[in-house]
């Protein structure tokens, strides 16, 4: 089919330059020394003036690193890592504890006006309506510059701020809950981020509060040779609901850089967390070369009766995706969700998915994942759907859909489904297609010009997961698809 | 990877002795010394697979087989006798029968009168030595190659059958082929059949799996199937093993172009069991389909692993995989659909599906899709559940007993699987459909 060839070739033709947050900002930067060994641990820890038991926690799980050998199980490929060629700790030098805006390098701010992100509450206040504020925490390399609405949230209870500040001003709560969704034994980048993690957020809202905006988290690596590892940590105490966005880009380089980073959620009774991320880190030039390696570990507990998590993710960036953000639905009659859309062009890598731990009585779990494929990129869907014996009446229900642009991609399903009891009713559907001749025709048809039917069907094929999102992401992963796929067409 | 000296499990010691023996005796079959060599290197470097081992992560096979029985020999006199007994009492499913004792060929035991016109069964040794295309077929396709059980049984093959069906011939009745494992002291069976069907040839086997019940044999087979082009063969297959056995199976299938394959497997016996699919395809505009019924229960074990390969065009291939578990069964399905970077216009598709009848058993399934092609139809499905409640209500409601209703809805269940088995030309396709419903409307009244 000539159609076919001519998609090929032009997919092959799609430039890094739509990366449009591939600049980088020059600012003078502190960097630990290169490399990893327990003096970088020891300076991490101090460099954030952390408590004796955090410094204890990071060695023990820099110790077990030690002992463990990198995942081989996904289906990406990639040279070995080198972790001592790399920078754990990097960090603008004027930012010395700012007190106000006025006082961080106006090279960032200026950097995450280019992004588009806001950072000035009182640009917000102008131009917004007050229902559509977003409290927001800028991560920059190794640590968040700032927050914005800390006092106006502080007002209702909750407490947003960076993790560094919250082991300052919390540590009680830090402690109760840190690793105990992702022990520091849980896996090989888990475990390295608990040992060297530098900055990320923490939420806590306190019982019966609905968080009174969104909050969210800007992560920007910058640096060269550097690893970002960031840790979040989301507490929603009884009855209380959040919503929390996270969003990343990185400047365009030649070499590849690592992003290991922790989220925990912890949803106690009756407690509801959103949590969206729009995951759009350079994902290297179409020769696969430079790009992040985003090897992720993301995970809920569903701790309380009734509790609810939900994960949206829309994943456009990154050379290699490993990432698969799970629920584990412990408490009675919980539920977890899941909405993926994953679009992968050029030479990505993408192995994601999700995990739903079925423990709890009366426990639902929903999963939506939508893989589109391009170029010679690969897209798998890897997933575990479980239920416990005593998971009595869980329920789960997967659908899985790929789609397949040009005849040098793959794209792949590894559902795992393990049933330990009877009440429990789990289906499972995935399919895999070509936007269909038909459709297109259709479409054309009626006067589309080919890129727009792509367009429109490829819409129309993650609608489900869209839906999901918050309505100021919607937009953005709209055209972030859009970019994605543009040339895509033969 | 560092080399890491792995410490042998009883079992894989008595194996590497077991094979030392083997060649120390100047076993028959010279002509498969190459064949078993390679088989015991393979199987030396792994050792027997383990939940860490991708392909058997829910069959964690070092820990279930904890030892290796000693190799089954030739069966004597009063074994052929006892086994001759026994399979009389089976009935017939098919034309002629072909019986193998411990995985030997037993010609004096076969039934049903002379082969049909066309068929040549022959002993594999004497082939191999005879003509060089049967290496060929016995070595494999690369990923049954890398397959321990396949492996094991190359390692300890001294014989097993090559059956031929002449291009062009139409075999009216499935041959019966059925594997007898003796009374006594347990041991390990090893046994291999070869079946090719020529080009445009039409023929049918049902292989019937039985053994002793309450001995703790071991039983490691492996069905080479070459489909050539527009031929057509229909595979039926029953594993009735006795109830402590541990029952190994690999069915390899390569289809030509034009061709039609079609697989049915019962299982209901053996305390572990593994059954093994890869069928590839290896011509344009074929259809497969593989279809199986498990029924679990007490602790019983079954795996069903299959790996379907579609290497070129325009192929069609459809699994659908039933199991009923009862008691604290443990049922695995593991599936895969590959489809290869030129494979455009495959059609794929997988169920599998399960229906617990207890609150004890588990399920644990895989269904895998990995594509290279972007203009294909792929789709695999996957249920697991208890039976619908609205529906037992309905039958109950209509005065139906609670036993009765559950073997109604169990039997519907299966059917599916089952009833449209076959549609090639065999007389004896019909007959197996009703013995393998009649086996599951059986199973059920066993059901305490």
């Amino acid at each position: 089919m000539p159609a076919v060839q001519e998609t090929v070739e032009q997919v092959r033709a799609i430039d890094v330059d739509q990366y449009k947050y591939g600049f980088s900002t020059e600012i003078e930067m502190e960097l630990a020394p290169k490399g990893l060994s327990e003096d970088i641990v020891r300076y991490i820890s101090a460099r954030k003036n952390e408590p004796a038991w955090m410094l204890e926690w990071r060695l023990d799980a820099y110790r077990r690193w030690l002992t463990m050998r990198e995942p081989e199980w996904a289906r990406v490929d990639y040279p070995q890592i080198d972790f001592q060629d790399m920078y754990y700790y990097a960090a603008p030098k004027s930012n010395a504890a700012p007190q106000s805006l006025d006082e961080i390098d106006p090279a960032i701010l200026e950097t995450y006006k280019k992004l588009g992100i806001p950072l000035r509450e009182q640009e917000i206040l102008a131009g917004v309506a007050p229902e559509k504020r977003i409290a927001v925490d800028a991560v920059f390399d190794s640590v968040s510059v700032v927050t914005t609405f800390k006092e106006e949230l502080r007002k209702s209870g909750v407490i947003f701020c960076s993790i560094s500040e919250a082991l300052q001003e919390h540590p009680e709560l830090v402690r109760q809950y840190i690793g105990s969704v992702v022990p520091t034994t849980d896996n090989f980048y888990a475990t390295l981020n608990a040992a060297v993690f530098s900055d990320g957020s923490f939420v806590y809202i306190p019982p019966d509060v609905r968080c009174p905006m969104e909050l969210s988290t800007y992560f920007r690596i910058n640096e060269q040779k550097t690893g970002q590892f960031e840790r979040t940590l989301i507490i929603a105490d009884k009855g209380s609901y959040v919503s929390y966005l996270e969003g990343c880009t990185a400047p365009m380089r030649d070499e590849n850089q690592l992003h290991a980073a922790v989220v925990e959620l912890i949803a106690h009774d009756d407690a509801e967390i959103k949590y969206s991320t729009v995951q759009n880190w350079f994902p290297g030039d179409a020769e696969g070369k430079g790009g992040i390696y985003n090897f992720v570990t993301k995970r809920g507990d569903c701790r309380g009766a009734r509790s609810k998590i939900s994960w949206t993710q829309v994943e456009t960036g990154s050379a290699i995706t490993w990432k698969y953000p799970s629920c584990i639905l412990r408490g009675d009659d919980s539920q977890g969700e899941f909405y993926s859309i994953a679009v992968s062009n050029g030479a990505q890598q993408v192995d994601s998915g999700t995990k739903m731990i079925h423990l709890g009585k009366n426990t639902r779990s929903r999963i939506i994942s939508k893989g589109i494929s391009a170029g010679r990129s690969q897209n798998t869907y890897r997933g575990l759907v479980s239920a416990h014996r005593r998971a009595t009446n869980a329920k789960n229900f997967t659908n899985c859909d790929s789609l397949l642009i040009g005849n040098a991609c793959g794209a792949h399903t590894v559902p795992y489904i393990e049933s330990k009891t009877a009440s429990a009713v789990f289906e499972h559907e995935a399919t895999t297609s070509k936007v269909s001749e038909d459709q297109m025709f259709y479409c054309m048809q009626r006067g589309l010009t080919q890129e727009e039917a792509i367009a429109l069907i490829v819409n129309g094929f993650v609608k489900d997961v869209l839906q999901q999102l918050p309505m100021e992401f919607m937009v953005e992963a709209q055209k972030l698809i859009a970019i994605s796929l543009e040339g895509s067409v033969g | 990877m560092n080399a890491i000296t792995p410490i042998r499990t009883p079992a894989e010691q008595a194996l590497i002795g077991a094979f030392g023996a083997l060649r120390d005796t100047g076993p028959a079959g010279a002509a498969l010394e190459g064949l078993r060599i390679d088989g015991f290197s393979r199987f030396e470097a792994s050792g027997l697979p383990h939940r860490r081992v991708e392909e058997w992560k829910y069959t964690d096979l070092r820990a279930m087989m904890r030892e290796a029985k000693p190799l089954a020999g030739a069966p004597d006199a009063s074994a052929l006798l006892a086994a001759k007994v026994a399979v009389g009492r089976l009935p017939r499913v098919g034309g002629s029968r072909i019986v193998m004792v411990d995985g030997f060929h037993a010609p004096d035991l076969a039934d049903g009168g002379s082969l049909p016109e066309g068929v040549t069964v022959s002993g594999l040794a004497e082939a191999m030595a005879r003509r060089p295309d049967v290496a060929a077929l016995l070595a494999g396709q690369p990923a049954t190659r890398g397959n321990t059980a396949f492996a094991l049984n190359n390692a300890f093959l001294t014989d097993g059958l090559l059956i031929e069906v002449a291009p062009g011939t139409e075999v009216g009745h499935a041959l019966d082929l059925v594997s007898i494992t003796s009374d006594g002291a347990p041991r390990l069976v090893t046994a291999r059949v070869v079946v090719v069907v020529g080009a445009g040839a039409s023929a049918g086997i049902v292989e019937t799996h039985v053994g002793p019940a309450g001995v703790d044999y071991q039983k490691n087979v492996v069905m080479q199937v070459v489909v050539r082009d527009g031929a057509t063969f229909e595979h039926g297959r029953r594993q009735i093993e006795g109830d402590q056995a541990l029952h190994l199976s690999t069915l390899e299938a390569t289809v030509g172009a034009e061709a039609h394959f079609d697989s049915l497997t019962l299982t209901t016996g053996a305390a572990v069991s593994r059954s093994q699919l890869f069928v590839r395809f290896a011509g344009e505009h074929s259809d497969v389909t593989l279809r199986g019924v498990t029924m679990l229960k007490g602790r019983q074990h079954a795996d069903t692993a299959l790996v379907t390969d579609h290497a070129v065009p325009n192929c069609q291939s459809r699994e659908t995989f039933k199991h009923i578990l009862d008691g604290e069964a443990h049922g695995v399905f593991q599936g895969k659909i590959i489809v290869q970077p030129i494979a455009q216009k495959t059609d794929g598709r997988m169920m599998s599906q399960t229906i617990m009848l207890a609150e004890g058993p588990s399920m644990d399934n895989k269904p895998e899709l990995e594509i290279f092609a972007d203009d294909v139809a792929c789709a695999h499905g996957c249920t697991c559940g208890e039976l619908d409640a609205d529906l037992m209500f309905y039958l109950k409601a209509r005065g139906i007993p609670h036993k009765e209703a559950e073997a109604l809805l169990v039997e519907a269940f299966a059917r599916e699987a089952i009833e449209d088995f076959g549609g090639g030309p065999l007389a004896v396709v019909e007959e197996l459909r009703e013995a393998m419903l009649a086996s599951v409307t059986e199973w059920m009244r066993a059901r305490t």
